[in-house]
């Protein structure tokens, strides 16, 4: 293991909901270290309850997602080296907090039982051959099913972070998950009714603050969003219609 | 959030179930939604997050013999390579199953919604994979660990009688004459107890990478599993049987380990020493770099040993001779994983490739029918069992383990549970002493520390049972395990004693399973007198034939765990005659 000689100033929010605060731990800095190790070697020498969520360390789980230098990202791939000074992590702010860097994600979970699921026409479900779909097809919802559910995108909206309305809109991830399955080109079901009302896809107001820190580069305002956005007004929002209200409007006034 | 109950309280909440399943990878959803199809209400605990298993890790394909790219391909042909990777010493009838069945299993999770490359005339796309005759990997890019999980999650999810308990770990199991009756668990985020009751218990928590330092094994594989069936009366097998995968990356030091996909090989990739030399030439000269992985791996530690190795201690992996465009599409997180993480832009440049641990072909014994262990109700599928890979697993066959048996297993554990009344009660004092032992490091703040344990084990495993061990080795491998355990009697949680998500604590019930996974593995490879796939002794470097049909198998007697030598049953003729049939040659097309 090679030691640098000036070891990492690593300042970790330690606590629960209520109190808590920044504990700096002084690290060994070793080549290609990521951040997710230095806590790592804060716990195992420094802090053995540092509570921290973490699973593959290879940016393939999405589990640990936290706030780094104020930023949104996974741990286990922000380089050390990447950052000159101290580093300080925080907690995801978008959800309650469990203790030190974990927080309770389950409302994400919630939501996704809502979606319906993947629905293929009848005459595809009795299909006694194997489907066919051709590449470019399948490439469309190929960048949907990147996604390794980090909830670095939910954290970030504007819409869950900073008015809580997680009451009113499902959040960047789930539009993910349903552009996955309306653009499917196996699947038959019309999500645009849940689009409109209880997923609350109007509630975006295309920051792209998602898409920034999404750790899989999905375009999620470009490429779910927007078209999800186009597909509900398509349905509900008739030029004509819309443009004889104005008129009736304006004759009335 | 609440506070968490204190370091001695030992209240509990019971859950009534069916069937509980432990382990939300691919064996362990496969194997929910398949109880849950059949009528009852399931159970599902997992680890970590649902969909965070080390399943989603898996990258390069599932195998299944669907004849879309290679026409000639067939279950026979899948077969035949499964036991020959095998050295056959898998169950055969394992074997002869997963290549029946895995095309409809593969079919059928496309039905569910999951997403395949596909070939140009619109069916599954399926890529060579080391030791496999014919390209039979179903695959999306390098990412097919992750759709298949995601796609079983989100099927899991929307079936009725279904609940899952994310973030949950098993302590204990518990039997009752000769039936399981339950478990206890405890809750992470609240530090909360659980005690299970259930008609039956499918176990699919995976393997035990994790007791070894370089691994490419999630937080999580910690064998657990294998050690509560061990405890609870069930056989284990064949735990000398390790996989060393032959490419991880080794530099920088801090992503040692982290797994290259065996898709950059098989979408072309070469392996060459520091004098450029494409050395499999002399390893294996017809298969070269799509070998099996025991002699890949075995191969560059060879270069490595003999001084040919680079810098950093591996060989040079080199796919850079496709169009960038190419590799980007077919090997998306492998081209970011080394942008970001060693700053190589692999269509430039060669990574630098060494063997990490990654695959348990040793585990739980088990019916291969049912996936039935000898204690009742108790049932095992995927890594956590054994027999299918018998000493060598080839890539792809994994993922199609988990969906075969996992639905298989999922099935019978379903019906046991149906025919079996109500659920019976753990006994109490047993529930008693659970406890105890579970919430024994919270009440000793100055109990040595579970990481500092946690680490000598990994060094230890790793120094004394690497790639090509002895009898010396193997057996101070063993003392120093039976040392450990001693000093985990009296472990920590290394000061701190809160229950609110206490890593700590974790760490020490971790340890517990770590040290009999180590014990197994170290007895039953000094017990195996030979070298056969991925267990190389330089002590007896050559396969013995009389041991080709021995299992050792592990259970806990009287005075602690014993191994025995158990004959497999012979091969059937017809399936030996598959197995050396000569299948026709594959010559690719280019793909580009």
């Amino acid at each position: 293991m090679t030691v640098s000689i000036s070891p990492l100033k690593l300042s970790v929010f330690r606590g629960e909901a209520d109190r808590g605060e920044m504990v700096a731990y002084s690290v060994p800095v070793r080549e290609g270290m990521v951040v997710l190790d230095a806590v790592l070697w804060a716990q195992a020498n420094l802090a053995p309850d540092l509570a921290v969520r973490w699973n593959c360390k290879a940016a393939k789980c999405g589990s640990c997602a936290a706030e780094v230098n104020g930023f949104p990202r996974l741990l286990c791939k922000s380089p050390v080296d990447d950052y000159a000074g101290e580093i300080s992590v925080r907690p995801m702010a978008a959800f309650p907090l469990i203790r030190d860097l974990v927080t309770d994600v389950s409302w994400n979970y919630e939501v996704n039982k809502r979606i319906p699921e993947f629905t293929p026409p009848e005459a595809d479900q009795h299909d006694p051959e194997p489907w066919r779909m051709q590449q470019v097809d399948v490439d469309r919802v190929i960048e949907f099913r990147k996604c390794i559910e980090c909830f670095l995108c939910q954290d970030v909206c504007h819409v869950l972070r900073n008015h809580g309305r997680t009451d009113a809109y499902f959040g960047p991830r789930f539009m993910v998950r349903m552009a996955s399955l309306e653009m499917h080109p196996k699947d038959g079901l019309d999500r645009r009714p849940l689009l409109k009302g209880d997923a609350g896809v109007g509630f975006c107001n295309i920051t792209k603050c998602c898409q920034e820190v999404c750790p899989e580069h999905i375009h999620i305002t470009d490429n779910a969003i927007i078209p999800l956005k186009e597909r509900t007004a398509d349905a509900y929002f008739d030029p004509i219609r819309a443009l004889t209200r104005r008129l009736g409007r304006r004759s009335a006034g | 959030m609440e506070p968490g109950p204190d370091a001695m309280d030992t209240a509990y909440e019971t859950v009534e179930t069916d069937v509980l399943v432990i382990g939300a990878g691919g064996a362990g959803l496969r194997g929910a939604i398949a109880a849950a199809e059949s009528g009852c209400r399931v159970t599902v605990i997992c680890k970590s997050l649902l969909g965070k298993a080390h399943t989603v890790m898996a990258e390069g394909g599932m195998a299944a013999a669907l004849g879309n790219v290679a026409g000639q391909d067939s279950w026979e042909a899948h077969f035949a390579d499964t036991m020959k990777g095998g050295k056959l010493l898998n169950n055969w009838r394992m074997a002869e199953i997963h290549a029946q069945e895995a095309p409809d299993r593969v079919l059928e999770l496309e039905r569910w919604g999951a997403v395949f490359d596909r070939t140009h005339s619109g069916l599954i796309h399926q890529r060579p994979f080391g030791a496999h005759t014919y390209p039979r990997l179903a695959h999306i890019g390098d990412r097919t660990g992750l759709e298949l999980i995601r796609t079983l999650q989100d099927r899991l999810v929307h079936r009725q009688n279904v609940d899952v308990h994310m973030e949950v770990t098993v302590a204990r199991l518990f039997a009752s004459a000769g039936r399981i009756v339950g478990a206890l668990a405890y809750r992470r985020a609240d530090g909360g107890l659980l005690l299970y009751r259930a008609r039956a218990v499918l176990l699919a928590t995976g393997g035990a990478g994790r007791i070894y330092r370089v691994t490419s094994n999630s937080w999580e594989c910690t064998g657990d599993g294998t050690a509560l069936a061990y405890e609870v009366g069930a056989e284990l097998q064949d735990c000398e049987m390790v996989q060393f995968h032959p490419t991880g990356m080794v530099w920088p030091a801090g992503v040692r380990g982290i797994l290259v996909t065996e898709g950059v090989r098989g979408e072309g990739g070469v392996l060459r020493n520091k004098d450029g030399e494409r050395f499999m030439e002399r390893y294996d000269p017809e298969r070269m770099e799509l070998s099996s992985r025991d002699v890949v791996a075995r191969a560059i530690n060879s270069e490595v040993v003999a001084g040919r190795g680079t810098d950093h201690g591996g060989a040079y992996l080199d796919i850079s001779h496709k169009s960038p465009d190419y590799i980007r599409r077919k090997l998306p997180s492998m081209y970011e994983q080394f942008l970001k993480l060693a700053r190589v832009d692999i269509t430039k440049g060669p990574m630098e490739v060494a063997p990490t641990i990654h695959y348990y072909m040793g585990g739980v014994r088990v019916d291969p029918e049912t996936g039935a262990t000898r204690v009742g109700g108790l049932f095992a599928a995927g890594e956590v069992t054994s027999g299918l890979h018998g000493a060598n697993r080839l890539g792809g066959n994994s993922l199609t383990d988990l969906l075969v048996f996992g639905k298989r297993v999922g099935e019978a554990a379903a019906a046991h549970a149906l025919q079996h009344g109500k659920a019976g009660a753990p006994r109490s004092p047993e529930v008693a002493e659970a406890i105890a032992c579970l919430l024994g490091p919270l009440q000793r703040p100055e109990g040595e520390s579970p990481y500092r344990l946690q680490a000598e084990l990994q060094d230890l495993c790793s120094k004394y049972a690497p790639i090509i061990r002895d009898k010396p080795g193997l057996e101070e491998g063993l003392s120093r395990v039976a040392d450990l355990a001693e000093r985990s009697r009296t472990v920590g949680t290394g000061g701190p004693t809160g229950r609110v998500f206490n890593p700590g604590w974790h760490t020490a019930q971790d340890l517990r399973n770590m040290l009999v996974n180590a014990e197994a593995l170290f007895r039953s490879a000094l017990a195996r007198k030979e070298s056969r796939g991925a267990h190389t002794r330089s002590d007896y470097p050559n396969p013995d034939p009389s041991l080709a049909t021995l299992n050792y198998v592990v259970s806990e007697g009287t005075e602690g765990m014993t191994v025995q030598g158990i004959g497999a049953e012979p091969i059937p003729d017809g399936l030996v005659s598959i197995i050396n049939r000569s299948y026709e040659k594959y010559t690719p097309e280019e793909t580009e």
